[in-house]
């Protein structure tokens, strides 16, 4: 294929180019690049798939690699403030210097098991109530004349637009003791005092759902749009209620689509630290607050990069779940 | 029938009264007269002119957006090659790592990628010192690098999902005309997936606009971005001047986005018109 | 308007003016926004019938179907079945079930579930649930699928799980959309029968959704002709085939040759009618109710035209013409003859014998001929 389309190209330069690249050609570097690089395979596909790969490799694969180390290495005073695994004596022997206490250390101070299981247990409740309000909503929008799905969709998106910051924000304003909704409820008499809401669990889940709520919706409405309806009516013809229906058709065939958007909620939400930081309680124990801690305040960089390797263990079973629900939407989709 | 129709009206009215009060909130009290945000003395404007003279936030207003621009343009250059490669390319070797690598900042807790990069730069910056002398400044490099790193993720997979929904023969076909890969690549791929890579730069704009943890911890001294000035006065109560920052961006994201909507509609009006028309020529 | 007397038939339930009808469509329209899907449609459908409805896309014969299942309500009219309203009637509480185009197999179910979810519905005992399935898969030979998924299946044996499935319940209607649509030719020639049998084996009312005339020709008992959201003629398949009501069901149905002309004799027992496209007279051995001097056309079958090099020895009735193709298409060969008027005649010959086809060639001129009681006479 490249000798045909090479030569009705030749003959677009000009006169003086071609001068240059038939001298190009023979001098014998050039041409020994060249053929190395055939030989080499590196063709033009290479090179597009070298230049994110080599990006990819270098600032995503090798600062986890770069964390581990750390993480089993000691901490001390310094910059960077940690002991290197690797100690050369004399020039030739390497001393190991591999450290477990970091690791040790999580399972000895209570602190650090709470917020784990604390985070999972946020985590979760705010999945679940994103699945509880999002579901509906999918199924609703799915649901509705084709000329308003657009739309509708573009609601549930655009807040996502707009900064996250600001929007966990705006419930300071609403949740906090004299806010938007204790002010309301005071007037209308229902409470004398105010309801401390601001700076509990409740403003964290309150957060989360919030903030979330569009990665729960979005799997769920393409799970929803896409689903064959004559299955539903094929139910309805059997005798099934359309709750019936609901239950043992539309449900089960979601199934991919809740395990993906549960997921999209799930993992970010466990490592949170905006949210609790600004509507939680001042000592709520989340994982990704922990981390900031310990890396900005206590500037024990060994402990923080320990707290992210469990962190990322902790997370690894539901990011297998969320692929393993998207390649089954996938194959939804083709069949 | 009637009574699904009510269930689904108020499921819709409830979710987006609770997407939207919270930010028509903000909206309300940036017009508000007293310091108190949720206490209400009477119409102004005034925060937003106190907005105009907090020259930290025009500046760590004007950093932001240099960063987010210069991210968006890296990212959708990478994300680009990354999708077209996932997308075209077939089973090469390393496939499944670059996919994986493209994916997963998509759901990595900020916390975590924002701790390794720091890492990274680091020891980048030691090896550097080391073997040329060089200085890595803790910045906007660091930030940028760090951006795109993360919002790459989000145009290849734009890129590739536009990709493989769009038929190859096109590509085939030009090829089968004698066009080599880099020219099919700029005349025929690149125009058919240009609202892809519009609506992607937008995208890493504005996810590198709003990010706080990862820039928190890449960042160095004296490099605020936007949301850490944000951050750093709201960690201390709510500011009537943040109301009206929220107001502005608001209002600047609505009209992008309607804007983009009309030009998306238009763009798919000329596109059937001339589908109608290639099909009464027939 | 005319019509073409037939000869009385033995006396089937839809002549008996007695008999109950089991379905019953009453003037009965359906509109989406501005478009007329169905209208005024009025139908009697008897216990024990194969109906077909049939018709192109968008004739609205899907509509009506989607009506008596239930997914549609009726603009206005009534639709009654074993002498039932069924307006405002849910489709889970019909006693019909149906059977879709695409089938709707439940993906997530074995073929078992997918045939037992309509008996757990009506909360059968699992032990009869199950022997009823089981039945019903070795009725449509599917015994050995019970555990797979429909994606594990052919095509031919995800239709017969869907037939399974809406026959399980043994309802007294069952509504085909398409039923062999999606089947190959060879498969659905096979399906055809096996579908025939079946019915008069269990002895449910069929209605069929086809588009395809062939198939509604071989299935069924009665055929109703629909276009543009009407019931133009309803018959049994000879019916239709021979005494077409309108130029419309002839040219839907099968191939015709349409002659126009005026009615120059109109007698009780035989008219005559004089077509300048034809170039002659055609007699007709019957009387048509006409008015005198009408423009009317004749439609001829075109296996119903003698082909010979020959002039055959009668006046009325004959043409010539010359040969422009033929057609070689193993159990017949197909003849366009072009006539003086430059019309084109279409003529199907049976090859009865190796080759039959062989004396008559491009370019020959030709003498065409019919029996007298071959044309129809139609004015609309």
């Amino acid at each position: 294929m490249s000798a045909r389309a090479e030569a009705p190209r030749r003959h677009r330069h000009s006169a003086g180019v071609q001068l240059i690249l038939d001298f190009l050609n023979r001098l014998p570097p050039y041409r020994w690049t060249q053929s190395r690089l055939v030989r080499w395979g590196i063709t033009g596909r290479t090179a597009v798939t070298a230049v994110p790969y080599l990006w990819l490799l270098l600032f995503f694969l090798v600062p986890f690699i770069i964390v581990l180390k750390i993480a089993f290495s000691e901490a001390r005073i310094g910059m960077p403030p940690y002991a290197p695994l690797l100690t050369w004596i004399d020039g030739s022997v390497a001393q190991v210097n591999l450290q477990l206490k970091n690791f040790a250390n999580m399972f000895q101070d209570s602190l650090y098991a709470k917020a784990y299981l604390n985070s999972i247990k946020v985590a979760a409740v705010s999945t679940l109530f994103c699945l509880l309000i999002g579901y509906p909503m999918a199924y609703a929008i799915a649901r509705a004349e084709s000329k308003w799905r657009h739309i509708l969709l573009m609601l549930v998106i655009l807040p996502f637009w707009t900064s996250f910051l600001l929007r966990v924000y705006a419930w300071i304003g609403i949740l906090k003791n004299n806010g938007l909704i204790n002010n309301f409820l005071m007037w209308t008499g229902l409470i004398d005092e105010p309801i401390v809401m601001l700076q509990t669990d409740f403003a964290i889940y309150v957060g989360i759902v919030y903030s979330y709520l569009p990665f729960m919706i979005l799997p769920l409405y393409s799970n929803l749009e896409k689903m064959d309806l004559t299955l539903l009516e094929a139910a309805a013809d059997l005798g099934a209620r359309p709750f019936k229906t609901f239950m043992t058709i539309t449900l089960p065939l979601s199934l991919p689509g809740i395990v993906a958007g549960s997921m999209l909620v799930f993992i970010p939400a466990v490592g949170e630290f905006v949210i609790p930081e600004l509507l939680g309680p001042s000592d709520s124990l989340m994982i990704g607050k922990v981390l900031w801690q310990v890396f900005f305040t206590k500037r024990d960089w060994p402990a923080a990069s320990a707290v992210a390797i469990a962190l990322l263990l902790l997370l690894v079973i539901p990011i297998v779940l969320l692929q393993r629900a998207q390649a089954a939407e996938a194959r939804g989709a083709h069949r | 029938m009637k009574q699904s129709s009510t269930f689904r009206l108020s499921v819709l009215a409830f979710g987006f009264a609770f997407l939207y009060i919270p930010i028509l909130s903000l909206i309300v009290y940036s017009f508000n007269k007293s310091r108190l945000v949720t206490v209400w003395g009477g119409f102004s404007t005034q925060w937003y002119g106190r907005l105009l003279d907090n020259r930290q936030i025009l500046d760590a207003a004007w950093l932001s957006v240099k960063i987010a621009a210069t991210n968006a343009t890296g990212a959708v250059i990478l994300g680009t090659l990354a999708g077209l490669a996932l997308a075209r390319f077939g089973r090469f070797r390393g496939r499944t790592l670059l996919s994986g690598m493209t994916t997963a900042p998509l759901v990595m807790p900020e916390v975590i990628t924002g701790l390794s990069l720091l890492m990274l730069f680091v020891v980048l910056d030691s090896a550097l010192k080391q073997a040329f002398g060089w200085n890595l400044e803790r910045g906007f490099t660091t930030i940028t690098i760090a951006h795109i790193t993360l919002t790459l993720a989000y145009v290849t997979v734009i890129v590739q999902s536009r990709l493989s929904s769009l038929d190859d023969s096109l590509e085939e076909a030009a090829m089968d005309l004698g066009a080599r890969p880099a020219k099919i690549f700029f005349v025929i791929t690149l125009p058919i997936i240009a609202p892809a890579l519009v609506s992607g730069w937008l995208l890493a704009f504005t996810i590198s606009l709003d990010d706080l943890v990862i820039t928190s911890f890449v960042s160095g001294p004296g490099a605020s971005t936007l949301p850490m000035v944000i951050f750093s006065k709201v960690r201390l109560g709510v500011s009537p001047d943040i109301n009206a920052l929220a107001t502005i961006i608001v209002l600047l994201v609505t009209l992008g986005v309607i804007a983009a909507g009309i030009f998306m509609a238009r763009q798919e009006k000329r596109r059937q018109r001339d589908m109608q028309m290639a099909a009464a020529a027939k | 308007m005319a019509t073409n007397p037939r000869p009385q038939q033995q006396l089937a339930v839809w002549n008996d003016p007695q008999a109950v009808p089991y379905v019953h469509i009453e003037r009965v329209t359906k509109r989406f926004g501005d478009f007329v899907a169905v209208n005024s449609v009025s139908l009697k459908i008897y216990k024990k019938e194969l109906f077909c409805l049939l018709g192109g896309s968008g004739c609205g014969k899907t509509t009506l179907l989607r009506m008596l299942a239930g997914f549609e309500e009726p603009t206005s009219g009534k639709l009654f079945i074993d002498g039932v309203d069924m307006t405002g009637i849910p489709p889970y509480e019909r006693p019909v079930n149906m059977m879709f185009q695409s089938y709707a197999l439940f993906p997530h179910m074995t073929v078992e579930q997918n045939v037992a979810f309509g008996l757990k519905q009506d909360g059968l005992p699992k032990d009869e649930i199950a022997t009823r399935v089981d039945d019903m898969l070795k009725l449509v030979r599917l015994q050995q699928f019970g555990k797979r998924k429909p994606h594990q299946l052919s095509g031919g044996q995800r239709q017969r799980v869907a037939l399974a499935r809406s026959l399980v319940k043994r309802p007294k209607l069952l509504l085909l959309d398409e039923p062999l649509g999606a089947l190959d030719k060879k498969l659905r020639e096979h399906t055809q029968f096996e579908l025939v049998n079946l019915q008069e084996q269990l002895g449910v009312t069929f209605v069929v959704v086809t588009h395809d005339q062939e198939e509604a020709m071989t299935l069924s008992s009665r055929i109703g002709v629909m276009n543009q959201g009407e019931i133009i003629q309803v018959g049994t398949p000879k019916d239709i085939y021979e005494y077409p009501s309108s130029k419309f069901v002839a040219e839907f149905i099968g191939n015709v040759n349409m002659f126009e002309g005026r009615l120059i004799e109109d007698e009780p027992d035989h008219v005559r009618i004089d077509s300048p496209e034809l170039g002659g007279t055609i007699y007709v051995d019957h009387g048509v109710s006409s008015a005198p001097e009408a423009v009317v056309s004749a439609a001829i079958r075109p296996e119903k035209i003698n082909i010979s090099v020959e002039r055959p020895n009668q006046t009325d009735n004959v043409v010539q013409g010359t040969v422009k193709e033929i057609a070689y298409m193993g159990d017949m060969s197909v003849y366009l003859v072009q006539l003086a008027s430059n019309k084109m005649v279409r003529i199907t010959q049976p090859n009865t014998y190796r080759h039959a086809e062989g004396s008559i060639t491009w370019d020959q001129t030709v003498y065409l001929s019919w029996h007298p009681s071959s044309p129809v006479v139609l004015s609309e």
